[in-house]
């Protein structure tokens, strides 16, 4: 196990490293010039220019400049942006924000996404099971955008029961947008948790179990759902790693300034550092959770050995 | 085998000389036809509601892609009076206002265009680079395999949206040909770049899954070229996973593409798309709701009717899942 979380740490490198690089050239290598994005309209002095392409090393060739980047990197030294603020605190600033949306959002997914699939899962083709197919479908089709629109609509405007945006009422602000975000991944773990339990069913260990004449609670509870649980787990372990890095629809449409909104105000104002460091930190975030998942699947399946 | 790969497999060994083509096909055993996989599938589609409602929805938007003027009855979405500005829906204007004062279920109609375009372009996009690489990949193994494998993995670790929306920030700036005009083909091109990775491993499981068995070594013992056994024997496998995948990816690249047209950075005025509408009604939600809830519900039809396809051609296509 210690060789094989070793071995995957090793894998992240290149991964990490390819992404970071990936968005490096995008912002700076292709044509463009984002000193002059910077100045709009007004010509800044060629002074200013030269100095200001010093500092970012705008003039070395690509590799070098990626270079420059990775060195500085390594002595945590993340960049500043344009107006001189240092990357980090930005990311400091903003990633609780983003934190906290992604615990509602992961609470919500964990606990309508798991009750719903497994009422489903052990009263097959039963009409709850096909309220559910059903509106886990039109859950899966309705983009987040929209979603996001519609809860503002009603829950925001027309019943007043929430607040339309912004993060002004502590916790209960991220209730809706966690919601919202949560909206997709809750239909699959809804889904996902129906197939796995109806499949577990049927299963001959579960026939033992009910042989042995234990109550059914006992049976569900300790036996199916125990076995059920595993590809559940491993999904929404996942899905943490990508909610905080991908909130930046739900963050836009309902102005909670967390990373996502961060990241998308620096690619519009062509925040190079900004947009290079907060995608890296996303990527490692996904890359992170996803070894974690990989880890989760041995220790919950003993069939799973990984050396 | 399909019928197809059989044909493809006896021409070939009439190429080589292992054996002669037959007198008269009547005799041909392989002619009497067992149930393929395809008219299983379409039994099992007859049967099953969600492929009519998908099925239905997805006529309609096509087709309002194609003769918007059909569904705007008679409305021109670029007459305007500034006079009828937000007016709510009515009798005569089934979807009201915008702000111009344009007929807004004009405009709505004629927004389908661009989004389904958009999600056809991207998923050719992506089913080039997917097959392409995924072929490659699988087929060759070793080095190449691992090389792709890697790139890959980097593709997967930046969302969709985050990759487009950068390349389509930047697009502009470059002067490149179709990436900076922020039309159709830039927003097709940005997605296909960050999308092609799920269709990539299908493919890549797919060849590997085949690529040792007799008939493809059969056909190598004949003497036929690498890319003749790729496109005819072994690809052909792929088929059906393919199809059930592309299907649902048009939904979601069509749901991707309003998205960052609603972010700034995809179609831009005075291109008419659902996206720009959604975007302009946001701050009008308190005194005109319904310029964001036509486009929204129309959007979300059309995203629903590919997904409803690609769920019920899954049902259908994959016997493993059948009872």
């Amino acid at each position: 196990m210690g060789r094989f979380v070793v071995r995957r740490l090793l894998l992240t490198i290149p991964v990490l490293l390819g992404a970071s690089f990936l968005i490096f050239a995008m912002v700076y290598a292709l044509p463009g010039d984002p000193i002059r994005a910077l100045a709009g309209d007004r010509p800044l002095a060629p002074a200013v220019v030269a100095q200001l392409r010093a500092e970012f090393n705008l003039d070395d060739p690509l590799p070098v400049q990626y270079g420059k980047y990775l060195a500085n990197l390594a002595h945590g030294d993340f960049g500043s942006d344009f107006h001189g603020r240092p990357v980090l605190d930005t990311v400091v600033q903003r990633l609780p924000v983003t934190a906290k949306l992604t615990l509602v959002a992961v609470l919500f997914e964990t606990i309508i996404g798991l009750a719903a699939g497994v009422l489903a899962g052990i009263r097959r083709n039963s009409f709850f099971d096909n309220v559910v197919l059903v509106s886990t479908t039109l859950i899966i089709s309705i983009p987040i955008l929209v979603l996001g629109f519609f809860a503002q609509f009603l829950f925001g405007l027309k019943l007043g029961w929430f607040p339309i945006a912004g993060i002004n009422d502590g916790w209960y602000s991220y209730l809706l947008p966690g919601l919202v975000l949560a909206s997709a991944s809750l239909a699959y773990v809804a889904r996902l948790t129906r197939t796995s339990i109806a499949e577990n069913m049927s299963a001959d260990y579960v026939r033992t179990a009910r042989a042995k004449g234990l109550p059914n609670r006992t049976v569900i509870l300790r036996h199916t759902l125990r076995n059920s649980l595993i590809p559940v787990v491993t999904f929404i372990g996942a899905d943490i790693g990508a909610l905080l890095g991908g909130a930046i629809v739900t963050e836009a449409v309902f102005n909670i300034p967390g990373i996502g909104r961060a990241v998308f105000d620096a690619v519009k104002g062509q925040e190079g550092a900004v947009v290079v460091g907060i995608v890296t930190l996303m990527v490692f975030f996904f890359v992170f959770f996803n070894l974690i998942v990989d880890v989760l699947y041995a220790v919950l399946d003993p069939r799973i050995r990984y050396d | 085998m399909t019928d197809q790969q059989q044909r493809d497999l006896r021409h070939d060994e009439v190429e080589a000389g292992t054996q002669t083509v037959l007198g008269s096909p009547s005799i041909d055993v392989t002619d009497a036809r067992q149930n393929s996989l395809w008219s299983d599938a379409w039994v099992s589609l007859k049967r099953n509601p969600l492929f009519w409602i998908g099925a239905f929805l997805g006529v309609f938007f096509v087709l309002m892609a194609i003769v918007p003027q059909l569904f705007s009855r008679g409305a021109d979405p670029r007459a305007c009076d500034l006079s009828n500005s937000k007016l709510p829906p009515s009798g005569a204007h089934w979807f009201g206002y915008d702000q111009q004062g344009c007929d807004y279920l004009a405009n709505v109609a004629y927004g389908a265009r661009n989004s389904l375009a958009i999600g056809l372009l991207s998923v050719v996009g992506v089913l080039v680079l997917g097959i392409v690489i995924g072929a490659m990949a699988g087929y060759y193994g070793g080095f190449l395999d691992s090389l792709f494998a890697r790139v890959t993995d980097i593709f997967f670790a930046i969302p969709l949206i985050l990759g487009a929306l950068i390349l389509l920030r930047v697009g502009p700036s470059t002067g490149l040909p179709i990436l900076s005009d922020r039309g159709v083909g830039a927003v097709s091109i940005a997605l296909a770049a960050f999308g092609w990775m799920t269709a990539m491993r299908l493919v890549r499981s797919q060849v590997i899954a085949v690529k040792s068995s007799d008939y493809v070594a059969a056909a190598r013992a004949m003497g036929a070229s690498n890319f003749r056994i790729l496109t005819r024997h072994i690809l052909p496998n792929a088929v059906a996973p393919v199809l059930v995948y592309s299907t649902i990816t048009v939904g979601v690249l069509i749901a991707a593409e309003a998205t960052l047209t609603y972010l700034g950075v995809g179609l831009q005025r005075p291109t008419i798309s659902w996206g720009l509408q959604i975007s302009s009604g946001q701050s009008l939600l308190r005194t005109a709701p319904h310029l964001v809830l036509f486009p929204s519900n129309i959007l979300s039809l059309t995203v629903m009717a590919f997904i409803m396809l690609g769920d019920a051609l899954r049902d259908a296509l994959d016997p493993r899942q059948r009872s």
